[in-house]
């Protein structure tokens, strides 16, 4: 035993002597505050990861350093600059959040880092604020809500009522719908973020629209109360409801506890489902339901995805972590193995990549899940690419 | 002017101003007779939200559960008078500030480490879960009108209490003058406990029935403390009435400005403007007023006479 | 008299160790160390402004925060337009101007919202400044031009005659001698014949009242000189994070704030200055170790006000305090 570890010893003194035998990651994300919920899945997504990529990437071993966001974007580029202050890592990968994410990007490129999101994508970092080293694994925000409103367009919906929160996501995704939905918009209602969970006004107020369907965004655990009042408030049947990032598998089980029938046949677009055929999707899900007992989310997929893309890098330069042009074509020639099944980076360096309809359903297991309807489309940049002078 | 949505958001805001005043009278009981600022009284609310919402998966039965976790939250109340807030009485404001403000801190990272970060979702009974139609367009969910019927209930059970019974003399007795009614005879640290416990089960009830609106979750007793504090500044500290008006008007403003500031911007401004500027207004709506209130009449609307 | 007391020595070698020891982090490469400096000095600043009216003055103001969010807004809505034009009147990147803009906008603000609450007493002045405080925080959430919620990233820092704020060490000193002059200014203040009257309507406000001073007065003047100076404390926060945000503003920040000056001891010089010391390094350190650190700090902050008579600076004082 005392071998062992004056082993241990003498090897963490060795590699913190040789500096390259290791690629450090600074991963932000949600640790705290009720947005850990979100957090606590990418942690797992990127465990995952780690554990598949056998703990390295090419011959580096993977240090990783997890770094809170509090929720709050001040804490989360407080938290990215001690990454890169501190423990000055190689990427700084993770970031749920879109106002997180724009108030450290600073931070983190102007030190020369590479920035992974593995989930926000705000339309200022796809346009104007681009950057060579940022690379999404994720979307961009407005992309997948435009898909949903190409899907109300198929459906024959006519007129639409949209609530959302007041935030940087909540806007873009606003702006999404809008700008394919070709019916009308009957009214739009920004709730104050994160604070407001109490939607009664909202829905009396969309309810009096007399709107031929309901679209909202409400990720994390604004969701859950949003789609328990939309259910007491009966609209089911007068007012369907279309959703984006609202449902997903972290709330999906609380709804099937709680009992929340309603949630059952509501549709959304998305990139990934986990119900996708391919190698890498099926050992993620497999492996992830047997080590959680619970479906991943798309958080956790993309926040596994994004540890494979740094792979390719690190693994197309050899492990010279010096070599960051060499690392960026590599990401950009984008030849790992996504869970989303193949897919290309726009010029912007955020995905063009293709978006399904998912409906939920209860499972071949009794677990309520998603699988995918059809393919909405086959994949286009996002809006804000032509801003991006790169 | 669409008059049905107008009677649907009156209700809602009726809703919201008993909500806040479960909260409100247990915090203005505590305030006013043991003089004593109580910031994490939000915090008791969350246990309780969290507390019934773990009985209730439990037990299967939501009203079971509720009728359960009150007096425990009654417990918790009791626990924190005898562990922190009994010490603080002789201290100033200031003090009872900060104390409370750390056990907030406490508060929620305990229930953190307990229920985890998701929350909970309460399922509720069949009969609880769907609809009324009042009148023709005017359709409410059962359980905001049950928040509702809760709500005066409770509140006409404290008018009486305060103003009817003995205890309720004694609580107005003790505000006044402590030295006397240790006088009587009366142990007044008991008493002074059993109001804080009964602070706490209010506060704990109110957690319990937003829970199957909102889910229980880490974070909504920092955001509900704030605006009870507004509450009861503006009804004037320790009086019962004044929580009550005072629960109402702003439960009334918060939903009337949520529903129709927007229009009302729109007169004026862009509409995409009116849309993210409505919401902040009216959560700013209700500083002005209590700023406004305070102007004019420093003591708040309802000024306790004993004082 | 003429002895240095320990009171005295503390103050010095804390003073001295802000002095020597950020430099030497930079030095030995732990740049991170020096942040953690830049930000525990200035909100020194913002507990040294705080403690003018809240130890010295009795008036215990719960929204302290927005001044320091106003400075902050100061820097970052001039800048935000010269960057991305608009609003060319206050376009601008110069330095003296968001400074200008920060001292006077505060010290507007204290002047309107002191004259307000200062008629109230007590817990419902606590409440009304806490009620002015969460005004400011919605005010900055409501506009959408400042990215509301989302916050405003300063992309160019204030450009000030003679000083580099782009040099972590050059800010890092002008935020030290700041606090060095908000202390002597707030001792001056404290002992003069104002600072008096100030202190005497504190323990007693009828007696100074029939002594023929207008305490209401001395009180406001000495509110807008604390709002002014936590302004300014926010225009080098500005400078230092370049991330605002009205989450500056927000209540539960007003809070650390009083904790700061209580923890450390109010109505003594070193006090605040210790007392964020304190704050911010338990701060770091917990949070280190665990995501749930909140609980061992609510505990300590209950520990300080249950057992720690006058705050830290209450231990070092002799037999006479």
């Amino acid at each position: 035993m005392k071998k062992l570890l004056s082993a241990a010893l003498a090897a963490t003194m060795f590699t913190g002597l040789a500096q390259a035998a290791e690629v450090k990651i600074g991963y932000v994300t949600t640790l705290s505050t009720g947005g850990a919920v979100v957090g606590n899945d990418v942690k797992k997504g990127v465990e995952l990861a780690i554990e598949h990529l056998g703990g390295k990437m090419g011959d580096l071993d993977i240090n990783l350093i997890w770094g809170d966001d509090g929720f709050k974007p001040e804490t989360g580029k407080q938290a990215t600059d001690k990454l890169v202050k501190q423990d000055n890592v190689d990427f700084v990968a993770g970031y749920v959040w879109s106002n997180v994410l724009l108030a450290s990007r600073k931070s983190a490129l102007d030190a020369g880092k590479f920035l992974i999101g593995s989930n926000a994508g705000p339309g200022p970092i796809a346009g104007k604020l681009c950057h060579k080293n940022f690379f999404s694994t994720s979307w961009q925000n407005d992309q997948a809500t435009m898909a949903m409103g190409e899907v109300l367009n198929q459906k024959g919906v006519k007129s639409i009522y949209i609530i959302a929160p007041n935030y940087a996501a909540g806007k873009g995704m606003v702006a999404g719908v809008k700008r394919t939905f070709k019916g009308d918009v009957l009214g739009t209602d920004m709730t104050t973020w994160p604070t407001q969970l109490d939607f009664s006004a909202e829905l009396a107020k969309a309810k009096a629209s007399g709107a031929d369907a309901l679209w909202v965004f409400y990720p994390g655990k604004a969701g859950g109360a949003f789609m328990k009042q939309y259910q007491q408030a009966g609209l089911k049947d007068s007012m369907p409801l279309y959703t984006s990032f609202t449902v997903d598998a972290l709330s999906l089980p609380k709804f099937q506890a709680a009992g929340f029938n309603d949630v059952l046949g509501t549709q959304f677009a998305l990139q990934w489902g986990p119900s996708m055929d391919n190698p890498q999707n099926k050992r993620f899900v497999a492996d992830f339901r047997a080590k959680h007992d619970a479906f991943p989310s798309f958080y956790a997929a993309q926040a596994y995805d994004s540890m494979f893309l740094m792979d390719s890098a690190v693994s197309a330069v050899n492990g010279d972590l010096t070599n960051m042009d060499g690392m960026r074509d590599a990401m950009m020639a984008n030849t790992y193995a996504s869970v989303r099944g193949d897919y290309s980076y726009g010029n912007n360096h955020f995905p063009i990549q293709a978006y399904y309809l998912r409906e939920v359903v209860v499972g071949e297991d009794g677990n309520w899940t998603t699988k995918i309807v059809q393919t909405i489309s086959e994949g286009q940049a996002d809006p804000y690419a032509k801003d991006c002078k790169m | 002017m669409d008059y049905t949505l107008l009677f649907v958001q009156v209700l809602n805001g009726l809703q919201l101003g008993l909500l806040l005043f479960l909260v409100a009278s247990g915090l203005t009981l505590v305030f006013g007779i043991l003089d004593f600022v109580n910031l994490a009284h939000g915090s008791i609310y969350m246990f309780g939200a969290f507390i019934g919402a773990s009985l209730t998966l439990l037990l299967g039965n939501f009203l079971l559960a509720v009728v359960i976790a009150v007096p425990l939250t009654g417990v918790l109340g009791y626990g924190i008078e005898r562990l922190l807030a009994r010490n603080l009485y002789d201290k100033d404001h200031l003090d009872h500030v900060l104390g409370s403000f750390g056990l907030i801190l406490v508060l929620d990272t305990a229930a953190h480490m307990i229920w985890g970060p998701a929350g909970i979702s309460v399922p509720l009974p069949a009969w609880l879960d769907g609809q009324v139609e009042l009148f023709a367009g005017a359709v409410i969910p059962t359980y905001r009108l049950l928040i509702i019927a809760v709500g005066l209930a409770v509140a006409g059970g404290l008018l009486w209490l305060v103003n009817y019974t003995k205890l309720g003399m004694l609580i107005r007795a003790g505000a006044s003058n402590r030295t006397m009614v240790s006088a009587l005879g009366i142990d007044i640290q008991t008493l002074f406990a059993l109001v804080f416990a009964l602070g706490a089960m209010l506060a704990g009830l109110a957690g319990m029935l937003i829970a199957p609106i909102t889910t229980a979750s880490i974070g909504m007793g920092g955001q509900i403390i704030i605006t009870t504090f507004v509450v009861i500044i503006i009804g004037g500290i320790g009086s019962m009435k004044g929580a009550f008006i005072g629960a109402i008007i702003i439960g009334l403003i918060d939903t009337l400005g949520r529903s129709f500031l927007d229009q009302l911007f729109e007169l004026f401004m862009s509409e995409s403007a009116a849309e993210t500027a409505a919401p902040a207004v009216s959560a700013m709506m209700i500083y002005i007023l209590m700023a406004a209130v305070l102007a004019v009449r420093p003591q708040g609307l309802f000024p306790p006479k004993v004082r | 008299m003429g002895k240095i007391t320990k009171i005295g020595w503390v103050t010095a070698i804390g003073m001295v160790a802000l002095a020597v020891l950020p430099p030497f982090f930079l030095m030995t490469g732990q740049a991170f160390y020096l942040d953690l400096a830049t930000r525990l000095v200035i909100l020194a600043i913002a507990a040294v402004s705080l403690n003018l009216i809240l130890g010295f003055g009795g008036m215990v103001s719960f929204g302290h925060a927005a001044f320091i969010g106003l400075g902050a807004y100061a820097v970052g809505i001039p800048a935000h337009h010269a960057t991305w034009g608009g609003f060319d009147l206050i376009a601008s990147y110069n330095g003296l101007l968001h400074l200008a803009l920060a001292i006077g906008i505060s010290a507007l603000f204290a002047l309107i919202t002191g004259a307000i609450s200062l008629r109230t007493k007590g817990v419902y002045f606590i409440m009304i400044t806490m009620a002015f405080g969460q005004m400011a925080f919605f005010l900055f959430q409501s506009l959408d031009v400042y990215n509301g919620d989302d916050g405003l990233t300063i992309d160019v820092r204030s450009e000030l005659p003679w000083i580099n704020l782009d040099e972590p060490l050059q800010l890092y000193g002008l935020a030290y001698v700041s606090l060095v002059v908000a202390m002597l200014l707030t001792r001056m203040i404290v002992n003069s014949r104002f600072g008096m009257v100030l202190q005497g309507a504190k323990g007693n406000d009828e007696r100074m009242v029939t002594l023929g001073f207008n305490t209401y007065f001395y009180r406001l003047t000495a509110y807008v000189i604390s709002g002014a100076m936590c302004g300014y404390s926010g225009f080098l926060l500005g400078n230092f994070t370049t991330f605002i945000s009205p989450d500056m503003m927000h209540w539960t920040r007003s809070g650390e704030l009083m904790f700061m000056v209580i923890l450390g001891g109010a109505s003594t010089m070193f006090g605040p200055v210790l007392g964020s010391s304190v704050f911010i390094l338990v701060e770091e350190l917990f949070s280190h170790f665990t995501v749930f650190w909140h609980l061992p700090f609510g505990l300590m902050l209950i520990g300080v006000v249950l057992f720690i008579r006058g705050g830290l600076m209450g231990l070092f004082k002799g037999k006479r305090g």
